[in-house]
């Protein structure tokens, strides 16, 4: 029964048999033209023969030749009755079909006859070749009929685990297609099944169906658990056949496992419990001595104990567990299985995001440095790289930052670059001390210079713009490193740009007078790029406005020949009009142009942004995408919003924000030049998105204006709720804030019995007309599904960060297709400034101390309004601390005051704030009084507040 | 998972399984370049590495190399021992499996993959009941062969 269908003249072609490429190609097509001559002869061909070139063109197109013919004799053979060739007409159109309409009528009908032949053997290869074409013509054809025969009494068992992934294959290809119904109950129930093949092929369709429709599948869990629970404490030899190496049924323990994680811990405290101890049996016998020493045993065992750890990691509430979890993975680091110190690394990263397991990671970090130092696979250096970047926090940056630093000097030049934008990000964010941030920034540009993107050594110089009391340091630092004789390029743009700046301030010294600092930057100059020496001339006629003593030195540089006479026109330029600028300009004058560079406006790290661009989602065509992550990032609109910076449009584009306009000399350049642009645009476009005009009627007004509403002011002071509410759709809300950051649940309802299409939520955050330039906060998300059932909810998790304070709340523009026509609403997210309040105890005395401290005309804002709600001092206090401030008790010296404190964290600042309401009973008016070190935020508060009463 | 691939250690193509729809360059191209990537890989590396979004588990037994994309949330260790079980069939079926097997027989790792595995989903793990179903199968076509033509070829793999 070995024979094969290729005859014995055909198999020369292989490897081995024909001596070159071109000998090769020769062979088949004459072998091709052989076929073509057979199956258009005369002679009409009989099963047999067809079969037999059928199965030839199919052996020629797996060695990698194009085949265009012979479909049609396949499909032929499909309505065969000899097994035979009916399997290989199967075999061709599962390999070879292409979208030809034409052809799949006929296939279909072949397969629907096969389907109803109610013989097992045709209906399996009927089944098979649906699961592995999984076309939308497919679907259409079978949707419906599929599931009959799963869940039909009297289908053999065989059948019956073809259909389940024959189904799950068409909700995969086509999810609106295969409409739930009565038959999903039956389904669930296969959980039950004897047969544990049938049990392992419905859990894969159950888990597929249940995470888009959880409602209907949440029997599951307790059945899903009960299995689970009878296979774990099983004898190794109960499960007979389905024991692999002494684990009993692994495959399906870890499909039960999965089916679990697509819902939260079990509400019934019984099921709750025996998964309990489910979870904790497994993680027992990862203690026990292993039952074989071949590594399927070992890696069967393992593969229940990941995904059991999995789960756990997903339940999130079991410290008990969670700490298991992590002891257990910390003995695989050091285990002598590569793959499984691989896969300690990779689950740890996630481990080390959960609250209760934080700190029990971070105990391993000797472990993952050495990994980082001794492991001799690249995959695996990456994962502790991945997973010092997740461990990685204010007590332990310095040490993982240093070891991160040291790696790179011998780190495989595929993931540098990454490891570099890693530590950059990290230097940035728990820099307690900046001079901390520039000497590291420094040092990825000596070890890595080349790796080094643009994005970092710009982050680097707009931090040290933005903050003074690092820019002496920083002037020292550079001019230091500018010693050394072979310095990268980089760094001579960090450090001209830094001394252009800053150079002043280490002037004082002998041994950095200004000449010295000229002279040693342009040593540098002839070495380096156009670019590079574009930014230097710019710091030469900063010098000249910093250090006159210099001008003579410097304009005899730039009247040089090959300045004013160089062959690059933005370099000749750039003399000219430098030289003639030092010339004609009077002091005061050269003082305005070539002013100290105004603070950039912050945003969000345009070094973050990269990192996720490049561990964004993949395009095909992208060999760099190597990553998993799959965040996006709405927070530019459509193009991603370029950082002030590194948006500038050409290489030699100028930092000094000199070149856009050298000869206007009134107030600062703006600092981002082609960057404003870009901004302007991105957000008008997302910002403005107006409500589809036929969709109006369907809806609630919204507010058109980017101003907070009167009806969304109630999230003000709470987190949860309905936000949303129309004939078609539910939009409900939870959310939570610590510090910067924010994490909102917005779960999107049906309420229609029809699927809603294309369902696009899309986040946007916006700006004010004051601050196009700036986004003060970042939305991140992952989409949705597309498809939303008739009375199912999706979910959707919208990670927050607060950048600065803010005024304006994002939108939220969700388009979907919903019977035919496009929807279209538009609704402002509750994100407002005061949800980054921490709450500040303080006594009476220091309250007042700091209230006097703050008695600046801008710092104070003062709003009197009159009550709008009945004045009930528990509510008026429920809602101070709802607002997110401390409430200090016998602070004021009236009793019937209400004192407030806290701080409002953005990831740029940290703005206390203080605040004091007065009632007037007898008025039916408040006073509101807001104090804080920034104007915008007292302002901003002060409106939030003030709708409240 | 996505799809499974196998291949020689000279990079020859001896079987593909798609799951999920791709145009045929795209097959190609994913081809050529994941089995540049593992074949570049040294043996005691780990059998896991990231490859665009995807998780790519692999393991080579003697000249041929057995890789299978999967996705993130899927588990790489009972990936790992999908291909173990598949090559335990395999070489339950042939007797002794070896590459020749897989290239002149191709139409049979194909039958016996898809009673495995169908739509990238473990459909039956026994390796009784696999193989029960393609000996079944084989009955069928040895009666019809029988019946109806007396031609029949023997490939002995020795003669390679």
């Amino acid at each position: 029964n070995k024979n094969s269908c290729v005859e014995a003249g055909i198999r020369g072609i292989c490897v081995g048999r024909c001596k070159s490429k071109e000998a090769e190609i020769k062979r088949i097509n004459k072998e091709l033209a052989n076929i073509r001559s057979k199956f258009k002869g005369d002679k009409a061909l009989d099963g047999y023969s067809k079969k037999k070139y059928v199965c030839k063109l199919l052996f020629i197109f797996l060695l990698g030749h194009d085949i265009d013919f012979g479909h049609m004799e396949a499909v032929n053979l499909l309505s065969s009755n000899r097994y035979t060739e009916k399997q290989i007409g199967y075999l061709f159109i599962s390999v070879l079909v292409n979208s030809n309409s034409e052809l799949i009528r006929l296939i279909n009908n072949a397969i629907k006859n096969d389907l109803a032949s109610r013989n097992p053997t045709f209906m399996g290869l009927a089944l098979h070749c649906i699961a592995n074409v999984g076309s939308r013509e497919m679907a259409e054809a079978f949707a419906g009929e599929v599931p009959k025969i799963l869940v039909a009494g009297d289908t053999m068992d065989s059948v019956k685990q073809s259909a389940a992934l024959c189904l799950l294959r068409l909700y995969r290809t086509s999810p609106d297609l295969v409409p739930m119904g009565d038959w999903t109950s039956r389904v669930v129930h296969l959980l039950n099944d004897q047969h544990l093949g049938v049990v392992t092929a419905a859990t894969s369709l159950i888990t597929t169906l249940a995470q888009k429709n959880p409602e209907e599948f949440k029997t599951s869990v307790s059945l899903a658990v009960s299995r689970l629970s009878r296979i774990v404490t099983s004898a190794s030899t109960d499960l007979q056949d389905y024991t692999y190496y002494f684990v009993p049924a692994p495959w399906l323990s870890v499909k039960l496992l999965r089916l679990l994680q697509c819902y939260p811990p079990p509400e019934d405290p019984a099921v709750r419990g025996r998964l309990t101890e489910c979870l904790e049996t497994i993680l027992n016998k990862a203690q026990e001595p292993p039952k074989s020493k071949k590594v399927q045993h070992s890696n069967a065992k393992n593969a229940v104990l990941f995904e059991a750890i999995s789960l756990i990691i997903h339940h999130d509430s079991e410290p008990n567990l969670l700490v298991r979890a992590c002891n257990q993975l910390g003995q695989f680091l050091q285990h002598r299985e590569t793959n499984l110190r691989y896969l300690a690394l990779e689950s740890m990263c996630t481990l080390a995001s959960s609250e209760f397991s934080h700190e029990a990671v971070k105990t391993h970090i000797d472990t993952v440095i050495n990994a980082l130092k001794t492991e001799r696979d690249v995959s695996v250096r990456q994962r502790a790289v991945d997973l010092l970047y997740a461990m990685c926090d204010r007590s332990n940056a310095q040490q993982i930052v240093a070891e991160m630093l040291s790696y790179l000097e011998t780190a495989d030049y595929s993931i540098r670059e990454e490891i570099v934008l890693k530590v950059a990000i990290l230097a940035e964010k728990y820099a307690v001390d900046y001079a901390w941030y520039v000497d590291t920034i420094l040092n990825l540009i000596r070890i890595a210079g080349d790796y080094v993107s643009e994005e970092v050594w710009y982050r680097v110089i707009q931090i040290v713009i933005n903050r003074d009391d690092v820019q002496g340091y920083a002037a020292k630092t550079v001019f230091e490193a500018l010693q050394a004789p072979a310095c990268h390029e980089n760094l001579v743009k960090v450090g001209g740009y830094i001394l252009g700046e800053f150079g002043n301030l280490i002037a004082g010294d002998p041994r950095s007078s200004p000449l010295v600092q000229f002279n040693l930057l342009h040593s540098k100059f002839h070495l380096c790029s156009v670019p590079t020496r574009a930014l230097l001339l710019s710091t030469y006629i900063k010098f000249v406005n910093l250090f006159p003593e210099v001008k003579p030195t410097i304009q005899d540089v730039l009247r040089g020949d090959s300045q004013l006479r160089n062959a690059d026109v933005e370099l000749q330029q750039r003399a000219v009009e430098y030289l003639r600028l030092s010339t004609v300009a009077s002091t005061d004058i050269l003082a305005t142009v070539l002013e100290e560079m105004p603070p950039f406006p912050e945003r969000e790290s345009s070094i973050l942004a990269k990192l996720k661009k490049k561990k964004g989602p993949s395009t095909v065509t992208d060999l760099e995408d190597t990553k998993r992550e799959r965040s996006v990032d709405v927070n530019g609109g459509p193009e991603p919003a370029p950082a002030s910076a590194s948006s500038t449009p050409s290489p030699s584009a100028d930092l000094l924000g000199l070149g856009a306009a050298p000869a206007a000399p009134t107030g600062p350049p703006p600092s981002s030049g082609g960057g404003l642009l870009v901004d302007v645009f991105s957000d008008s476009a997302s910002a403005a998105a107006p409500l589809a005009p036929g969709s109006e009627d369907n809806f609630r007004a919204f507010p058109k204006h980017p101003r907070i509403s009167a009806g969304g002011s109630e999230f003000v002071c709470k987190n949860n709720g309905v936000l949303f509410e129309n004939q078609l759709l539910q939009i409900g809300l939870k959310s939570e804030f610590r510090q910067n950051l924010g994490r909102m649940f917005i779960f999107y309802g049906n309420k229609t019995s029809t699927q809603f299409l294309n369902f696009t939520p899309t986040p946007v955050p916006r700006c004010g007309l004051d601050s196009l330039t700036r986004t003060h906060l970042n939305l991140q998300t992952k989409p949705v599904d597309p498809t939303v059932d008739g009375g199912a909810q999706v979910q959707q998790v919208v990670n927050i960060e607060c950048v600065s304070d803010f005024t304006e709340a994002p939108v939220l523009n969700i388009q979907f297709r919903y019977g035919g026509t496009f929807q279209n609403v538009s609704v402002q997210l509750p994100i407002t400034l005061n949800k980054f309040f921490q709450p500040t105890e303080m006594s009476s005395q220091d309250f007042f101390q700091r209230w006097k401290q703050l008695s600046n005309p801008q710092q104070e804002v003062q709003n009197i309004f009159k009550a709008k709600h009945p004045m009930d001092t528990e509510i008026t206090k429920a809602k101070i601390i709802g607002f997110g401030s401390a409430l200090l008790e016998e602070v004021d010296p009236n009793p019937a005051n209400f004192v407030g404190a806290g701080i409002i964290h953005t990831k740029t600042s940290q703005t206390g704030c203080l605040l004091r309401l007065e009632p007037n009973l007898q008025a039916q008016m408040y006073r509101l009084t807001l104090r804080t070190s920034k104007e915008t935020v007292s302002q901003r508060l002060c409106e939030l507040l003030s709708q409240q009463f | 998972m996505q799809f499974m691939l196998l291949f020689s250690r000279q990079g020859k193509l001896r079987l593909q399984k798609w799951y999920v729809p791709l145009s045929d360059k795209e097959k190609k191209k994913i081809t050529r370049e994941l089995v540049q990537t593992v074949l570049a890989r040294k043996p005691k590396m780990c059998s896991f590495l990231e490859w665009r979004d995807l998780k790519i588990v692999y393991k080579r037994y003697a000249s041929l190399y057995f890789c299978c994309a999967i996705e993130d949330q899927d588990n790489e260790l009972i990936t790992l021992e999908i291909i173990h079980r598949y090559v335990e069939l395999l070489d339950k079926y042939f007797g002794s499996v070896c590459e020749l097997d897989i290239i002149f027989n191709f139409e049979k790792a194909y039958f016996i993959l898809d009673e495995f595995l169908l739509g990238g989903e473990v459909q039956e793990t026994s390796k009784k009941n696999v193989l029960k179903a393609i000996e079944q199968a084989d009955l069928l076509q040895e009666k019809t062969e029988n019946m109806f033509h007396s031609k029949s070829f023997i490939g002995s793999k020795k003669a390679y």
